[in-house]
C-alpha cells in the first residue's frame, strides 16, 4: 500500500485493513470472473445477478446469495453516485473470486475518489440513504476494505467466509 | 419495479414489487410524493410483499417519506416484508420507527 493511498478501516469487528485479511496475499483463486459496466443505475441488476450467478457454484444458502446481492448493489451504487457523480459513462469493474475458504468481491471505479471520509454528494438534497450502504455491506460481509485515491478512483473489496469444496486436483489444470 | 397506489380515507396504500434500488428510487420517490402531496394523507401503508430486494437507495426513499409524514403528524406502516427485506430494514433501524402489520387490513385498522 503506497503512502498516498487512503485506506479507511471501519470498526465494529467486521472491517479490517489489508492486514489480517481473510485472503493471504499469495493465495491463488480457485475461480474468478470480471464484468465491466457503465455507471448507469440500469446496470445494477446485471452486477447483482452476475455475482450471484458466479457464487451459485458454491453451496450457499439462498439468504446468503441475497445478502451478497445487496452488498454488490451498495458498492456499485456508491461508484455511480459518489465515484462518477451520476455521470453515465464511467467504467465500473465488478470482480468476484473464490478462494479455498473465502468469497471475494471487488468493485472498482475510476472516478473522483476521496480523501478521508467518503462524503455525500452535493446537489439533490435527499440523500437519506447515505451511510446506510456501508452499514449494510459491513453487516452482510465479513470484511470490507475501502481504498480510495483522489482523482483516481475507489476500490471496495468485500470478503465473506465460505465453505468452498477443495478442488479435485489443486495443482493440476491447464488454465 | 411495479407500484400500485390505492387511497383509503386518510391512508394511502402503496403496493411495491420488484427490486427497489437506485434504478427505481427517483421514480418511486416522485410517485409517492405525488400521491402524498395531493391529498391530506397521514398514513402510508407500504405493502412490500412483492419486493425481492431493497438497498440503501430504496431505504432512503422510505425514510424521506417518513420524515415528510412525521412533520404532518403522520406515519408509515409496513406489510409483507420477505426475510431479506425485513433484515435490511432492521439493520438500517427503520423497523424501530415504523410498525409492521400482518396485513394491509390490520395496518389500516391499526392504532393512530
Amino acid at each position: 500500500m503506497t503512502a498516498d493511498t487512503n485506506t479507511i478501516a471501519r470498526d465494529g469487528g467486521k472491517t479490517v485493513t489489508d492486514a489480517g485479511s481473510l485472503v493471504p496475499p499469495d493465495a491463488r483463486a480457485l475461480n474468478r470472473m470480471t464484468v465491466s459496466l457503465l455507471s448507469q443505475p440500469v446496470n445494477l441488476g446485471l452486477a447483482r445477478v452476475a455475482v450471484a450467478a458466479f457464487f451459485s457454484q458454491l453451496d450457499l444458502m439462498l439468504s446468503e446469495l441475497e445478502e451478497i446481492k445487496v452488498a454488490v448493489s451498495e458498492a456499485v451504487s456508491n461508484a455511480i453516485l459518489h465515484g462518477y457523480r451520476r455521470e453515465p459513462d464511467g467504467w465500473i469493474t465488478v470482480s468476484a473470486a473464490i478462494y479455498p475458504e473465502t468469497m471475494e468481491i471487488v468493485v472498482e471505479d475510476r472516478g473522483e475518489g476521496f480523501d478521508g471520509e467518503p462524503r455525500p454528494p452535493a446537489g439533490d438534497g435527499e440523500e437519506e440513504g447515505f451511510g446506510m450502504g456501508f452499514a449494510l455491506m459491513r453487516s452482510f460481509m465479513d470484511e470490507v476494505v475501502l481504498v480510495s485515491k483522489p482523482g483516481q478512483g475507489t476500490q471496495v473489496t468485500m470478503r465473506k467466509k465460505a465453505r468452498v469444496p477443495a478442488p479435485a486436483h489443486p495443482s493440476a489444470g491447464t488454465c | 419495479m411495479i407500484l400500485q397506489l390505492e387511497e383509503n380515507g386518510s391512508s394511502l396504500v402503496a403496493r411495491l414489487a420488484g427490486e427497489i434500488d437506485l434504478q427505481v428510487a427517483d421514480r418511486l420517490r416522485s410517485a409517492l410524493d405525488g400521491a402524498l402531496g395531493e391529498k391530506p394523507v397521514r398514513h402510508l401503508v407500504l405493502d412490500l410483499s412483492g419486493v425481492s430486494l431493497i438497498d440503501s437507495s430504496g431505504l432512503g426513499v422510505i425514510l424521506g417519506r417518513y420524515r415528510h409524514l412525521l412533520q404532518r403528524g403522520g406515519r408509515i406502516s409496513l406489510v409483507g416484508m420477505r426475510p431479506l427485506v425485513k433484515r435490511v430494514m432492521e439493520l438500517s433501524g427503520l423497523l424501530t420507527i415504523m410498525r409492521e402489520y400482518a396485513s394491509e387490513g390490520e395496518a389500516l385498522a391499526g392504532p393512530e
